[in-house]
């Protein structure tokens, strides 16, 4: 399962709900204000790290770029563009936003 | 038209207004609404405070390219505010640190304040408006 | 929106005639949009439309006049950065004209 988050962790519950939910091998991406959780230094960040071990994380790159962000992307963390984001939903069965 | 110069010789009364920032630059329209809306108050004369806390201090972040994602790089407006004789620029220490964020990640010069300084700053003005 | 033909190309505008897609602005429209605000571009006029598309592009707003004049005083100096110079080149209000020709939006704080 594909899950995506768009809500800033240091503002929104969101990506707390999707990491509690997310099983095994899901995949999770950030998206517009999500995308600062996978930066280095943020709050969220232990969080990323820890649920990189059985997720695939992903963060999307212009997001990440609009923010000032792309130089600061914490390792373990995949940087796709719009194709990718295009591939992910594609290769994934189902998909849940968590607005 | 008219220029917002024309309404100057109002009452004279100046009160200290506070602008409070507190999301993050793309995701919602306050930050820009919030930034056009003190733009316009400058042309009153009154004693502005920007702040910046929460995650409203990633307004300020240098290395923004939003070309990507097809939206204004308003992050550069910050520093017209010092010709708008905006200059009391404020962040939250906490905020900061809660992001990684060091005052050389921001694109103006801003005084950091810890949270007590930062309480007693908003204590004090007539008004303080949210974004 | 509104299009108009400048020297041969499609151009739009918004309801008051400000150019709508900034990086389309050339010196046809500038001088389009002069004959419009019926203004007779001078190297005093491009001076102005100049230093207010630098502006445009270090700041991404168009200047309030008062910030306007100021800043002008400060690059060109005193006798060209007061009302009495800007308005005798722009009489319609520097920042709404000098913006217009330009290709800026109209200036926050221009009501």
């Amino acid at each position: 399962m594909l899950h995506i988050v768009n809500k800033s962790a240091t503002d929104r519950g969101s990506l707390e709900s999707c990491l509690r939910m997310a099983t095994k091998g899901s995949a999770v991406l950030l998206i517009e204000d999500a995308v600062y959780a996978a930066t280095t230094g943020n709050a969220a960040a232990a969080k990323i790290q820890a649920a990189a071990a059985d997720l695939k994380i992903y963060a999307l790159g212009p997001d990440l770029a609009a923010r000032g962000m792309a130089g600061r992307v914490l390792d373990g963390v995949n940087v796709v563009d719009y194709g990718g984001f295009v591939d992910l939903v594609a290769e994934h069965s189902n998909c849940q936003s968590w607005l | 038209m008219s220029d917002m110069d024309e309404m100057e010789d109002g009452s004279g009364i100046v009160k200290k207004f506070m602008f409070l920032n507190r999301k993050a630059p793309h995701g919602t329209v306050y930050a820009l609404e919030g930034l056009e809306v003190v733009l316009i108050t400058a042309a009153f004369d009154q004693d502005v405070s920007m702040v910046f806390t929460d995650d409203g201090v990633y307004q300020l972040m240098k290395g923004i390219d939003s070309k990507g994602i097809e939206v204004k790089d308003f992050s550069k407006t910050y520093r017209a505010l010092e010709g708008y004789d905006i200059e009391k620029l404020y962040v939250d220490q906490a905020s900061m640190d809660a992001r990684g964020l060091t005052e050389d990640d921001l694109i103006v010069d801003v005084t950091v304040l810890a949270v007590d300084e930062m309480a007693n700053l908003m204590a004090e003005q007539d008004v303080v408006i949210s974004f | 929106m509104p299009m108009v033909n400048i020297a041969g190309k499609e151009v739009e505008v918004d309801e008051e005639g400000y150019l709508v897609d900034l990086s389309q602005w050339n010196e046809d429209i500038a001088k389009y949009m002069a004959v419009e605000e019926k203004v007779e571009l001078t190297d005093s006029h491009w001076e102005v439309v100049n230093f207010l598309r630098e502006y445009y592009a270090e700041y991404q707003i168009a200047p309030a006049v008062r910030v306007l004049t100021k800043a002008i005083g400060k690059k060109l100096g005193p006798e060209k950065g007061n009302n009495k110079y800007l308005y005798e080149l722009f009489p319609y209000g520097p920042a709404k004209q000098a913006c217009k020709i330009a290709g800026l939006p109209k200036p926050t704080g221009c009501i």
